[in-house]
């Protein structure tokens, strides 16, 4: 390659110098296009969202927050996220090894039923638990029948008043399945790309299944886990629909953060709304955050 | 021969098993409890039918104006420098990360006859009423799936521009073509199947989508009620066996879309080893 200084006098031929762009007012008039779409559907929103949170002063903000029905949502929020990601995690570990490390029958089959959950509607996704556990729905059933299969255990059931619709366990239940592939599909296509030649060497070198995951393994994907965590965080504290059918919206109980903020609106509480609604975005604009960072790391151990 | 095959695809199956199909199937068990006549009824009942017309034909609307603008986009973020262009970049995920419930209460505000863009939109309703165009319309909700459909589009299309090779635009400019010419001929038909992709993505989340249209809608049965706030409605009613026949109307319509976009992505992958080899 010549260096930089000897090619400076040489004049660029000007047909070769545009091939790849634009005359100046289309480049103009598409960057202003792009950027009044993105201006007017997501810029605006969120200033929206954080000028209306503190529409009543920063004391009403906080007050907004700062109250036993919004602790209450705040803490089920958290406690869904925090059983629904690590349970999906750990599955999305699990699958990513199984399809990318080995070859099988009926591969494609399962990539698909993987990624069923994203493609079912989040009130479907609600429905289907209501199908199952609720009054009218197997569990249901098998609570009332006359002579229930295992007695025992449908007496203890019923003496115990146990319940899974309407409660915290449906929620927790209807957050898995929205969230379910997240994982999965972040590790899946960067494990196969990176194939299993160097787990194999640590084999053949001596060690044991559980030294290759950790040493060798969880090194290569961490960036691409931690992609995966972030977004099925994201969607698990924000989760709506599916929520909104298995909740029973029972306040101080059952209401999640996005929950509480549709009582908050349906009570023309608008303010305090978007005060609770600010803390979601706030989220958001973290999750953004941390997606971009994670994503600069992996295109540095990439280009290594 | 690495360990643990049997182990963790036995727990993949067994948990895919226990959170999605077995509750899945349940749909299924629950809508054969009605007959084929009362199935039939009650999903093409009228509420039903232009609850269809509603969501199918708002979304496809949606999904054709982000096909252009997420071009647009995709394309101004990969071709040109601009000041803000890696904020730009990090903001379009942000309807995947902004929860649909925060987005359906901002749109509705924004929107509705007082907001900050519902203002310059109104119109006198027949009770001598200001109302905003946006509230309790088709619009209102086309705006709210244009959202929540904006990334898909943009980031199926901008991975396949950047890997484009310029040797192909600059062999067609020297053979004489104009820079529409160039466009038209060459990189377009490169970015069809990524666009296709896209295009099916963004309409198949908006035929579910609940959280952000709810409070822009108004709900009004037979003119604003997306078919998932009429299962929503049964499913109050306590009428399992409609929600749950409405239900199976929408999720043969997902699992068909599923499959498209599946072959797509193949043809996607296939189309660029293919030109880019």
């Amino acid at each position: 390659m010549t260096p930089a200084g000897t090619t400076l006098h040489v004049p660029h031929h000007p047909a070769r110098r545009h091939t790849r762009s634009e005359p100046p007012y289309v480049r103009r008039l598409l960057i202003g296009t792009a950027l009044t779409f993105i201006g007017l559907f997501l810029i605006l929103p969120l200033l929206f969202v954080f000028t209306q949170a503190f529409a009543k002063g920063i004391g009403f903000y906080f007050h907004s927050i700062d109250e036993p029905m919004a602790w209450s949502a705040i803490k089920l929020t958290l406690l869904a996220a925090g059983i629904s990601v690590p349970l999906n995690c750990v599955f999305g570990v699990c699958a990513a090894w199984a399809i990318a490390k080995f070859d099988f029958y009926g591969k494609n089959v399962l990539l698909t039923l993987i990624d069923l959950p994203f493609s079912v509607s989040p009130v479907i996704a609600g429905l289907i638990y209501v199908l199952v556990f609720g009054t009218q729905g197997w569990l249901g059933l098998y609570l009332n029948a006359d002579h229930p299969a295992l007695p025992w255990l449908a007496n203890w059931l019923n003496d115990h008043n146990f319940k899974i619709i309407y409660a915290v366990p449906g929620i927790v239940l209807a957050t898995i399945f929205v969230t379910f592939p997240f994982v999965a599909r972040e590790l899946i296509p960067l494990m196969q790309a990176q194939g299993r030649s160097e787990e194999e060497a640590a084999r053949v070198l001596g060690a044991s299944g559980w030294q290759v995951f950790w040493r060798v393994t969880l090194p290569n994907i961490k960036w691409g886990l931690l992609y995966g965590v972030i977004l099925c965080n994201a969607r698990a504290m924000g989760e709506f629909g599916a929520v909104s059918v298995v909740s029973g919206k029972i306040r101080g109980q059952t209401n999640t953060i996005p929950l509480h903020i549709e009582a908050l609106y349906d009570d023309y509480n608008f303010t305090g709304a978007f005060a609770v609604a600010s803390l979601l975005a706030l989220l958001a604009l973290v999750t953004l955050g941390l997606k971009t960072w994670v994503e600069h790391k992996n295109a540095a151990v990439l280009d290594k | 021969m690495l360990p643990g095959f049997k182990l963790t695809l036995g727990f993949t199956l067994f948990y895919l098993g226990l959170i999605v199909l077995i509750p899945l199937a349940a749909v299924f068990w629950k809508s054969s409890s009605l007959s084929w006549a009362e199935f039939w009824q009650t999903v093409t009942m009228p509420q039903a039918m232009a609850s269809y017309r509603l969501t199918f034909g708002v979304s496809l609307g949606a999904a054709l104006v982000n096909l252009v603008f997420g071009l647009i986009v995709a394309w101004v973020l990969v071709r040109y420098e601009f000041f803000g262009k890696k904020l730009v970049d990090a903001l379009v995920d942000l309807p995947f990360a902004l929860p649909t419930a925060v987005a359906g209460i901002t749109l509705a505000s924004l929107y509705s006859k007082n907001g900050w863009i519902g203002q310059f939109f109104t119109y006198t309703d027949e009770h001598h009423e200001v109302q905003s165009i946006f509230f309790s319309s088709r619009l209102g909700i086309f705006v709210a799936l244009t959202f929540i459909g904006l990334p898909f589009i943009v980031r199926t299309v901008q991975p396949i521009l950047e890997d484009i090779d310029p040797e192909l635009e600059e062999a067609a400019s020297s053979l004489g073509a104009n820079r529409w010419q160039v466009f038209h001929r060459v990189i377009l038909p490169m970015l069809t199947p990524a666009l296709l992709t896209g295009f099916a993505l963004a309409f198949a989340r908006a035929l579910g989508e609940y959280g952000s249209v709810i409070f822009i809608a108004g709900n009004i049965p037979m003119k604003t009620q997306i078919t998932p706030v009429l299962i929503m409605q049964e499913l109050d009613m306590y009428e399992y066996g409609r929600a749950t026949a409405i239900a199976v109307v929408m999720l043969v319509v997902s699992f068909v879309l599923l499959l498209s976009i599946n072959v797509l992505q193949w043809w996607t992958n296939r189309h660029n080893t293919h030109n880019l080899a």
